[in-house]
């Protein structure tokens, strides 16, 4: 659990946190939304000290941040970043050894930690372990960087901006990897976007900030049905929030039980928004509907998404 | 498809490397036209040219128009690791065989010439050595050699060198004689030169890395910090040796402990400080240009995941802005030992002695008995420390 207490700060005399107050649960996925120069990245930076506060008090797991060494503190906390921050100089099970070591693990725990980690990320040891980031796509680094910043399994984990310089089909795949990183490890994870789809996919509570303040604090489906302000009806945008809506509505809530359509089945967890391009794609008004083990539990219909 | 394989056939014609095949033209015209050697009956008059032709020492110029030929033939052959070993083989041995024609021609020019006749080495043996050796060049750039492989090139280069040295192959040539008459004070000078580069690389090493540093931790320094070495570099070395004289002889009259040191105002002391003075702008500048270059992703990345700064500073920083720093001391270590040999002119002693002495004495291969181990020791400080560099890039450092 975090816990940001009436936090401000300012830089040369202009505010850029102004009395912010959140709390993101254990086990949360907490997205910080928000246009660039929001505050959003300094919020995430002061919770590992990278950024230090001017007033208030952040508590890490009920432990106040400054009651802590900083290197101590940050060897806590995963920390991963936009264009990955990998070491060129390392390969990357160094890479991903960074904080193990740091903490002096034995050498072979280390081993079978990065093994496991990159297991976890769908990289096979035996091929990537001995590579150099620059011998890597782009999306290959993010998955690096992703393992590196798990590597000695903290609970809490802070990700600024990590997809944002990949490509839309790769930023994809790491979405879906990190929702599943995050349901399989229950980990409490800050997430710093300025991309509304990217909160809407993986957030379990998005906090959308304005200009240093907190602007609406909510799930994904109510920071689109009702929002707070003006503010953040215009972020999250007007157009296109039908199909909004469905994105963020999952398709095990409209199941009809019982009955069956033909063709492939799609999982209960899938968006209504996957539902329909399905639809589309098969020229289909009826879909089969599996649960998490691949069974078939039932079906949905073109009328189910929009009722 | 159909059009490509009707352009093929004119294609062969053309030169598959331009590089050797310029090399091997301008190599035949220079042995054709220039001296190859030139032979005065007294080192104070200037010698009369010789061509290849007029002298040619029959094994040597066959090998070397054999060898000519085969590295003509090779610049049309097709593209293959194999053409460019054998291209190095083949430039290698030419390169040896330059120096057998002119040692041969030599020894046939002075049968029955008098004591005092000097031979000299002419301008197309310069023109052809330095063919030879662009184009071993070329071919170890392109065969992409290990750099193992490399230092066992060159060492087989020096030892052959060593050996026909050894054997009285080079005698008759007056640079041979001048080595001869000056063995043992050769071999201190050598030593000498050595000793100057490395006690002036050193403290500028000690003093520019944190100049370099400084100017990375506070940008605010390193506008003044760099123009004032810049100030430095610019002063001509000849005048910077010249304006060290008068403190550094007042500094060891009033201090006569550091006089007994050796310190005063000639010497190796003003020698060692100029020579310091001169190293501290490329050393700093690429300390400076080596931390710049970390990623601050990097560093971010390095610091959000608990390093402390002396973690950051030795696992990421050091080791990354290492390669640029390496390539600033190449250029100063080069420098430095041509500089070095300006030194001599306030009796520092080096290799320039040689070519001040001879300088005086209108003698040119005393000139060149200076000149010939500076080129040579410069361009092997700058192999080695090539392939120091590669090593540190190659090793992973976690």
């Amino acid at each position: 659990m975090i816990e940001i207490d009436a936090v401000s700060k300012s830089y040369d005399g202009r505010a850029v946190v102004r009395d912010l107050t959140l709390t993101v649960p254990a086990g949360a996925l907490c997205v910080l939304l928000g246009p660039s120069g929001c505050g959003k990245s300094t919020t995430l930076r002061m919770i590992n000290r990278l950024v230090p506060f001017d007033s208030g008090a952040i508590r890490v797991n009920g432990e106040d941040v400054l009651g802590v060494a900083t290197e101590t503190l940050r060897r806590r906390i995963g920390y991963a970043i936009q264009s990955t921050g990998l070491f060129p100089h390392w390969r990357v099970a160094d890479n991903i050894a960074t904080v193990p070591r740091l903490l002096d693990w034995r050498p072979e725990r280390v081993r079978d930690r990065v093994d496991e980690l990159l297991t976890l990320l769908r990289l096979d040891p035996a091929i990537y372990a001995g590579k150099f980031p620059h011998q890597l796509s782009g999306g290959e680094q993010q998955r690096v960087g992703v393992a590196r910043a798990l590597a000695a399994d903290p609970d809490i984990l802070l990700m600024d901006e990590p997809f944002a310089a990949v490509d839309p089909i790769t930023r994809d795949a790491l979405q879906s990897e990190l929702a599943r990183i995050h349901q399989a490890t229950g980990k409490t994870i800050v997430f710093v976007t300025h991309d509304i789809e990217e909160a809407l996919r993986l957030a379990t509570v998005i906090a959308i900030m304005e200009r240093g303040r907190l602007a609406q604090l909510g799930t994904p489906l109510e920071i689109v049905e009702q929002p707070a302000s003006d503010f953040v009806r215009d972020f999250v945008g007007v157009q296109g929030i039908g199909l909004k809506l469905l994105s963020v509505r999952r398709v095990g809530e409209r199941v009809r039980r019982g009955e069956t359509a033909a063709g492939a089945a799609i999982g209960a967890e899938a968006s209504l928004a996957d539902a329909l391009g399905a639809m589309i794609a098969r020229r289909a008004d009826r879909l089969p509907v599996a649960d998490e083990r691949g069974e078939t539990v039932g079906a949905v219909t073109l009328a189910d998404l929009v009722r | 498809m159909i059009a490509l394989d009707a352009a093929a056939p004119r294609a062969r014609v053309a030169p598959r490397n331009q590089v050797l095949l310029a090399l091997v033209l301008v190599a035949v015209l220079a042995a054709a036209g220039a001296g190859f050697v030139s032979a005065a009956p007294n080192r104070l008059v200037s010698g009369t040219a010789v061509t290849l032709k007029q002298c040619a020492p029959p094994l040597s110029t066959a090998a070397l128009t054999v060898l000519g030929l085969l590295l003509l033939a090779l610049a049309f052959a097709p593209p293959t690791r194999w053409r460019d070993y054998l291209a190095a083989g083949l430039a290698g041995g030419a390169l040896i065989a330059t120096l057998a024609a002119a040692g041969a021609a030599a020894a046939a020019l002075a049968v029955g010439a008098g004591a005092t006749t000097t031979i000299s080495l002419g301008a197309a043996v310069w023109a052809v050595f330095a063919c030879a050796a662009l184009a071993l060049i070329d071919a170890l750039r392109r065969a992409a050699i290990g750099p193992a492989a490399q230092l066992l090139a060159a060492a087989l280069a020096v030892a052959t060198f060593l050996a026909m040295a050894k054997t009285g192959w080079f005698d008759a040539l007056s640079l041979a004689r001048e080595y001869a008459g000056r063995r043992d004070v050769f071999a201190a000078a050598a030593v000498r030169h050595v000793a100057l580069v490395a006690g002036s690389i050193a403290p500028a090493l000690l003093a520019g890395v944190p100049l370099g540093l400084l100017a990375h931790r506070r940008p605010r320094l390193e506008a003044p910090i760099f123009t004032t070495l810049n100030l430095v570099q610019t002063v001509p070395s000849i005048a910077l040796f010249g304006l060290l004289i008068e403190p550094l002889s007042g500094l060891a009259s009033t201090l006569p402990l550091l006089g007994r040191m050796g310190v005063g105002g000639v010497g190796p002391a003003p020698a060692v400080i100029a020579l310091t003075l001169y190293g501290l702008l490329p050393i700093a500048r690429n300390a400076l240009a080596g931390l710049a270059s970390v990623a601050p992703a990097a560093l971010d990345a390095g610091r959000g995941m608990g390093m402390t700064r002396g973690q950051l500073f030795r696992r990421l920083e050091v080791p990354l802005a290492l390669p640029v720093l390496l390539a600033g001391l190449r250029i100063v270590l080069v420098q430095t030992i041509g500089l070095a040999v300006v030194a001599a002119l306030i009796g520092a002693g080096g290799l320039g002695t040689f070519v001040f002495d001879g300088l005086g004495q209108y003698a040119t291969d005393l000139v060149l008995l200076g000149a010939l181990p500076a080129i040579a020791m410069a361009l092997a400080a700058d192999f080695l420390l090539r392939l120091a560099t590669g090593a540190v890039m190659r090793r992973a450092v976690p």
